[in-house]
């Protein structure tokens, strides 16, 4: 059985190795001439005002937050939906009430404006 | 591979070694002939995209390299190549090199659990489903360390918006699959196809048609392309994340784009649309071999994201988030919700099957 997973292993390493290698190919035959306008960042034709690693939207951290919790409910979904024929009637229940408490904490999140972009 | 098993054999190698080639060296041909006329098929996308968008709006698209343009994408691929790789002063280099080749990556690797026909598939394993959703997944991390590492600003805004946006349709999409999982019964995408053998009336399309939509526009965000491409929006912040890249580097996420273009069309055909099945199980229908039926369906779906992006206006970046979190996943909840309660407690589960 673990051997059906040595070509997907292999499949990834030539994946990568596609990818160095046309990097690698860009690099060696393409001409290098850098100078330091060049170089800097590009920013509608003016010196860069500060560095770019500054203070951003916290909205996108709750938007991560909410995606590791809803991730993790579709992991549990995926054997569920899997097994479904032999976990039965006691298995949709326990689900659905399941999927009932995390559809509780959607509405709250709605409510609360956690999904607003303005 | 009896050159190989014979070359082995004559240099001496220890039994266990020469098994070891035998596998290495027959899985590496499998993997090159899917490889290889995949690169041309992403190739021929971008040629595709340029012409049948040049044709809708009145134009007549590339047509002086080549007979009417048909050398385009090499001329083009030769050309980003003796392109300068510029590195900025700023960027962590190590990350910048790192990131594009992070999106082909993932991009190439899903196709080895691909099925192509019945037994036509590089790896059968029953984790197929997940494996896949895993590696699309990884993808979003050449776009997070793309941004990052460029210490641009229109970069960093590109990667921050993309990465939002990616994280939320694939919730909808990991939903939508919860259903084609709930039908199948299974995680293989070779026995998920076999569920739908049979008429066009078996295919998962029809039970499964809330998620077959949400699924497919959740594609269409997750390779962020027209009407989700704010991750570039060429008008706003030139690029996103890769405004810094140019050369080799900027081939590569163009190419893992158009080649996650496909993938997301193949999975969509394999799920939804039954595969490598014909559409009606007579003659004349089934002469036709399964792989064409399959590459036939691929390449319809690969149509809709070119005349998607033709068509469409983008959208704002709220109605983006909005349409992720208010309109998708409720869908997709209320229609898992439908089949379990239709399977368990009424008797027209077999709808569903």
């Amino acid at each position: 059985m673990l051997e059906n997973y040595l070509p997907i292993l292999i499949f990834i390493i030539v994946g990568v190795l596609v990818g160095v290698v046309m990097v690698a190919m860009g690099a060696m035959m393409a001409p290098n001439r850098p100078d330091s306008e060049k170089l800097s960042p590009y920013e509608c034709g003016f010196e860069s005002f500060e560095d770019t690693r500054m203070k951003f939207d916290v909205r996108y951290y709750l938007v991560a937050i909410l995606f590791i919790i809803f991730d993790l409910e579709i992991a549990f979904l995926f054997p569920w939906a899997v097994a479904l024929e032999e976990i039965g009637m006691f298995g949709f229940l326990a689900m659905m009430l399941f999927l009932g408490i995390l559809i509780i904490g959607f509405v709250y999140e709605w409510k609360k404006g956690a999904l607003e972009w303005e | 591979m009896d050159i190989i098993d014979g070359l082995t054999a004559w240099i001496g190698l220890p039994e266990w070694l020469q098994s070891w080639v035998h596998t290495g060296s027959s899985t590496l041909i499998l993997i090159v002939t899917i490889t290889v006329p995949l690169m041309l098929a992403v190739a021929y996308l971008t040629f595709a995209e340029r012409k049948l968008i040049g044709y809708m709006q009145a134009r007549i698209g590339p047509n002086r390299v080549g007979p009417r343009g048909w050398l385009q994408p090499i001329a083009d691929a030769v050309k980003l190549m003796f392109k300068e790789i510029i590195l900025p002063t700023n960027a962590n280099k190590f990350l910048f090199i790192i990131a594009p080749i992070l999106s082909i990556g993932p991009a190439l690797a899903a196709w080895a659990v691909i099925p192509f026909d019945d037994g036509l598939v590089l790896a059968n394993v029953d984790a197929s489903l997940l494996y896949i959703l895993a590696l699309t997944s990884v993808g979003v991390y050449g776009v997070i360390i793309a941004g990052w590492a460029s210490n641009s600003k229109y970069a960093f805004l590109g990667a921050m918006r993309s990465a939002a946006q990616i994280v939320s349709y694939e919730i909808a999409m990991g939903f939508a699959l919860v259903g084609v999982l709930m039908a199948a019964g299974s995680l293989n995408l070779h026995d998920i196809v076999t569920a739908q053998s049979g008429n066009f009336t078996d295919w998962y399309i029809w039970p499964l048609f809330p998620l077959f939509l949400v699924y497919f526009i959740s594609g269409v965000a997750e390779t962020n392309r027209a009407p989700f491409d704010v991750a570039e929006g060429e008008s706003e912040i030139v690029a996103g994340f890769h405004v810094e890249y140019s050369g080799m580097t900027f081939a590569v996420f163009f190419l893992a784009e158009y080649a996650n273009i496909i993938l997301i069309s193949t999975l969509t055909a394999i799920m939804f649309l039954g595969g490598w099945h014909p559409i009606w199980d007579v003659a004349p229908f089934n002469w036709i071999p399964n792989i064409v039926w399959l590459l036939g369906k691929i390449a319809f779906f690969a149509f809709f994201f070119l005349w998607f992006r033709a068509t469409f206006p983008r959208y704002r970046y709220d109605q983006i988030m909005r349409l992720g979190w208010k309109i998708l996943i409720p869908v997709t909840l209320v229609w898992i919700i439908v089949m379990g309660s239709a399977m368990f407690l009424t008797p027209y589960g077999d709808f569903f099957h």
